[in-house]
């Protein structure tokens, strides 16, 4: 089994923790390493227990791993509450050795003085967490120059030298215990990015032209929100956040007739906010994609925990019938691309798209590799000359109208809420009606010969295998990872468009198999009940997950090792 | 030249005001054109849901029929996305104080460039017949046999406290004035709201109520003076006075957007 370690960071909210992972994640990616990181925290801004988790390795790792290696404990809460998780000879950071430190089995317990060195040089208490990183340098056996080359550029707008300070003095301190640094693992060949979900969907939508995003916070779609307000100082790119849901997307759908290439993001509760404007979308043909982030529900839920109980609600999302497209990214790389895929096929077909992640893909970063240089903008089917006859919802053999916006020279572009003419006027003609509806689904049917060259299912493992465990969006991780783990290597499918659904390529996956295990965050199989409406295929187990955690990957390999069994 | 008539059947009731609104519209739109004020394909008109909405489908302009109550935010993104563009909103009082309230308010809090054309018949027309949040207390309506027993918002006040930099009445009847303030509306920059009062003849007449109570704002009326203009909208409610209430010049929403 290849070498992996696991380095957990815990502290009070506030305590900047998150940030510790990610600068100690992008440290690791730039050595080479693949790095996996989960980020636990209850919904406070000061006060409860957060927790960051990271994995790593020279293999891919898919999902983080609950034996701690290392702990760094910013307060005394992150050993009670992690003590049952420490490996024989784990390593912990304290600021004081205080009982619970030491009561902690069989740990080797620093008392690394990580606040003390912050007040000594006038840093914020917060930037206590580099004293922690220099010492996991000093651990990790990295030579201090070559730390200090890479932090540097972490911490290039972040008061560097303040920062490089503190990791000097922890690495320096470790080094003068005499702790001997871990069993070296040797990092991988290449180096990728090491970014959350949330961040590869917003570079998918840059890459592929967006001019605006509109979106109330809502946590986990929050920092998509974030990152792109971020990104507007360099490019032509606008952001806002208006009133609340309601106001987002009915604003951005202003945005789309207006001819701007558009996006709106928030968790599936201010998503069912959105649904009217969803199908005034569908209805009217305004292209815009809808970033959806699952997390625990019914009603406010468990904010800031996973779920994947909205697969029905996306699929079927706003009222009556009208062609969209709802693609489940895995990871960060399917959501860089499902960003890419879905502005381009949004303004071709001008149609809907929801890119449905959860808490898992939008905030767990992983080491990936984005393919930005393969994405190019597709405009859709743009006017090519107007005149005064130009017809918005002009009727054509692919359901395409040829699209033009106002300011254009001699035309009138109109778009309506009601059910319409070719010109766009409000109509009840019952020819008309049916004729329009035709029209949108014979989108549908072009949209359909789109999954011939998109990756709308994958196929990992044993292609021959008997037995196929079938799986979407985060849930992804915890599959792959625990297939390292499995008695026998298994057929993995994953299903990333549920709407259209490759009915073709999931049958042919899953006909000769004879046993099917599904694996979801949710209740109701929704995937299983899907592949059987589409498929007439049934699954022979299911194994659920609904307690708003992530799913480890050891006991998962166990469950479906002994279902296979069976 | 734009005809700016399309081929749709009207279907207002006959000898409805709103009729007269679009009238005065098209008479505001053919001299802004004219004078070369303005190029036909740089208006975009919006409509929400109720009989005011129509309107879209009987102007050959840009148009966006929203969902009911959403015309404002739809209206601030085609701004946004294109600030060249003249952006002319018409909405109900059912539509914009009822359903969509709170886009309304945050509109003219950012001083979006939208102008706002609410035709305030104070009754929910299209859905036969109940009471809106501008229905005066004691309004009978299918939903209220009784009296409504609500008091109504004031839209003026109500929009001078939220932002709004262009504040005005007009009566629907009176097509030569309402034509005027339309004029000023478009000249403005930054958000401008319009009362047009439109009685509705069927489920909610006021013409008799109107006839004797509407005059002329004061000739020197100081349409500058924030604390003025509240004064004068707190004064006892005898009289319906027309005219410009409010005009300031301050930075938009959308010019800031683009800075």
């Amino acid at each position: 089994m290849a070498d992996i370690l696991t380095i957990g960071i815990g502290g009070a909210a506030g305590d900047g923790t998150k940030e510790a992972g990610a600068a100690l994640g992008t440290l690791l990616a730039e050595l080479g390493y693949e790095v996996f990181m989960s980020i636990a925290n209850p919904s406070l801004i000061r006060g409860g227990h957060n927790f960051a988790r990271l994995s790593f390795g020279a293999e891919k790792i898919w999902c983080d791993r609950d034996k701690l290696d290392v702990l760094v404990a910013l307060n005394e809460e992150s050993i009670t509450l992690h003590q049952n998780e420490l490996s024989p000879n784990a390593v912990i950071f304290a600021d004081e050795l205080t009982p619970a430190v030491t009561a902690a089995r069989g740990a080797n317990a620093v008392a690394l003085p990580m606040a003390a060195t912050a007040i000594a040089i006038g840093a914020p208490a917060v930037a206590r967490n580099s004293v922690a990183l220099g010492a996991l340098g000093y651990l990790l056996d990295l030579d201090l120059a070559g730390l200090q080359k890479i932090l540097q550029r972490i911490f290039q707008n972040k008061k560097p030298e303040l920062n490089l300070k503190l990791a000097q003095t922890g690495f320096e301190f470790l080094k003068k215990t005499g702790l001997a640094p871990l069993k070296k693992i040797k990092p991988g060949q290449t180096k990728k990015e090491f970014l959350d979900g949330n961040v590869a969907f917003a570079k998918g939508l840059l890459a592929a032209g967006l001019d605006f995003y509109v979106a109330y916070p809502m946590t986990p779609a929050t920092s998509i929100l974030h990152f792109l307000a971020g990104e507007q100082k360099n490019r032509k790119l606008k952001v806002i956040q208006p009133e609340n849901e309601l106001a987002a997307i009915n604003l951005a759908l202003g945005v789309a007739y207006a001819g701007k290439r558009v996006a709106v993001g928030s968790a599936t509760g201010g998503f069912t906010l959105m649904q009217e404007a969803f199908s005034f979308a569908g209805g009217a043909e305004l292209p815009l994609v809808v970033a959806v982030a699952q997390r625990q529900a019914p009603a406010t839920g468990v904010p800031t925990f996973s779920s994947q109980a909205d697969l029905r609600l996306a699929i079927h999302a706003g009222h009556g019938e009208f062609p969209r497209l709802v693609i489940a990214p895995g990871d960060p790389a399917e959501a860089f691309l499902a960003g890419a895929v879905g502005l381009n096929l949004a303004w071709q077909y001008q149609t809907p798209v929801i890119v449905l992640l959860d808490k898992i893909v939008s905030e767990h970063p992983a080491t990936s590799q984005l393919t930005a240089d393969q994405i190019k903008i597709e405009s859709g089917k743009i006017a090519a000359k107007t005149g005064s006859d130009y017809r918005r919802y002009e009727i054509t053999a692919d359901g395409l109208s040829p699209l033009a916006f106002p300011g254009t020279p001699d035309i009138v572009v109109k778009i309506t809420s009601y059910e319409h003419g070719e010109k766009g006027i409000t109509t009840e003609d019952p020819e008309l009606v049916k004729a329009m509806v035709n029209k949108r689904f014979a989108k549908a049917a072009a949209l359909a010969t789109e999954m011939v060259q998109q990756e709308t299912v994958k196929i990992y493992g044993d292609q021959e295998a008997e037995t196929a465990v079938i799986f979407w969006g985060s849930t992804k991780g915890p599959v792959l990872e625990a297939a390292k783990y499995f008695d026998r290597p298994l057929k993995l499918v994953q299903i990333i468009w549920l709407e259209p659904f490759d009915v073709g390529r999931v049958s042919a996956a899953l006909a000769k198999v004879k046993k099917i295990i599904n694996v979801e965050g949710n209740h109701n199989a929704q995937l299983a009940a899907l592949i059987r409406e589409k498929t007439g295929l049934e699954v022979s187990a299911n194994i659920l997950k609904y307690d708003s955690r992530p799913f480890d990957p050891i006991e998962l390999a166990q469950q479906i090792n002994l279902l296979n069994h069976e | 030249m734009n005809n700016l008539a399309t081929t749709a059947k009207i279907t207002w009731c006959p000898g409805c005001p709103n009729s007269a609104i679009l009238v005065a519209f098209r008479q505001t739109v053919a001299e802004l054109i004219e004078a070369k004020k303005i190029k036909p394909e740089n208006i975009v008109i919006g409509a929400g849901i109720g009989c005011h909405g129509k309107i879209a489908d009987y102007l050959n302009l840009n148009s966006f029929t929203s969902l009911h109550g959403r015309i404002l935010p739809a209206l601030t993104g085609i701004k946004c996305a294109n600030p060249q563009l003249t952006v002319i909103s018409f909405s109900g009082d059912g539509d914009s104080f009822s359903e969509g309230l709170e886009h309304l308010l945050h509109a003219a809090r950012r001083n979006s460039d939208l102008k706002v054309f609410l035709h305030d018949n104070q009754v929910f027309a299209l859905t036969t017949g109940q009471v809106t949040a501008l229905s005066p207390k004691g309004y009978k309506g299918k939903s209220t046999p009784d009296g409504s027993w609500e008091e109504p918002f004031l839209p003026l006040p109500l929009l001078l406290e939220a932002g709004a930099t262009f504040l005005a009445r007009t009566y629907a009847g009176d097509i030569a004035g309402t034509k005027k303030i339309m004029l000023a509306a478009i000249a403005h920059r930054g958000f401008a709201f319009v009362e047009i009062i439109q009685p509705c003849l069927i489920f909610f007449d006021t013409r008799e109520y109107f006839k004797d109570r509407l005059c002329p704002l004061p000739a020197d009326f100081p349409v500058q003076d924030k604390n003025a203009v509240r004064e004068f909208l707190a004064q006892p409610d005898t009289q319906t006075p027309v005219g410009i209430f409010y005009q300031v010049v301050k930075p938009t929403y959308e010019e800031q957007l683009w800075r």
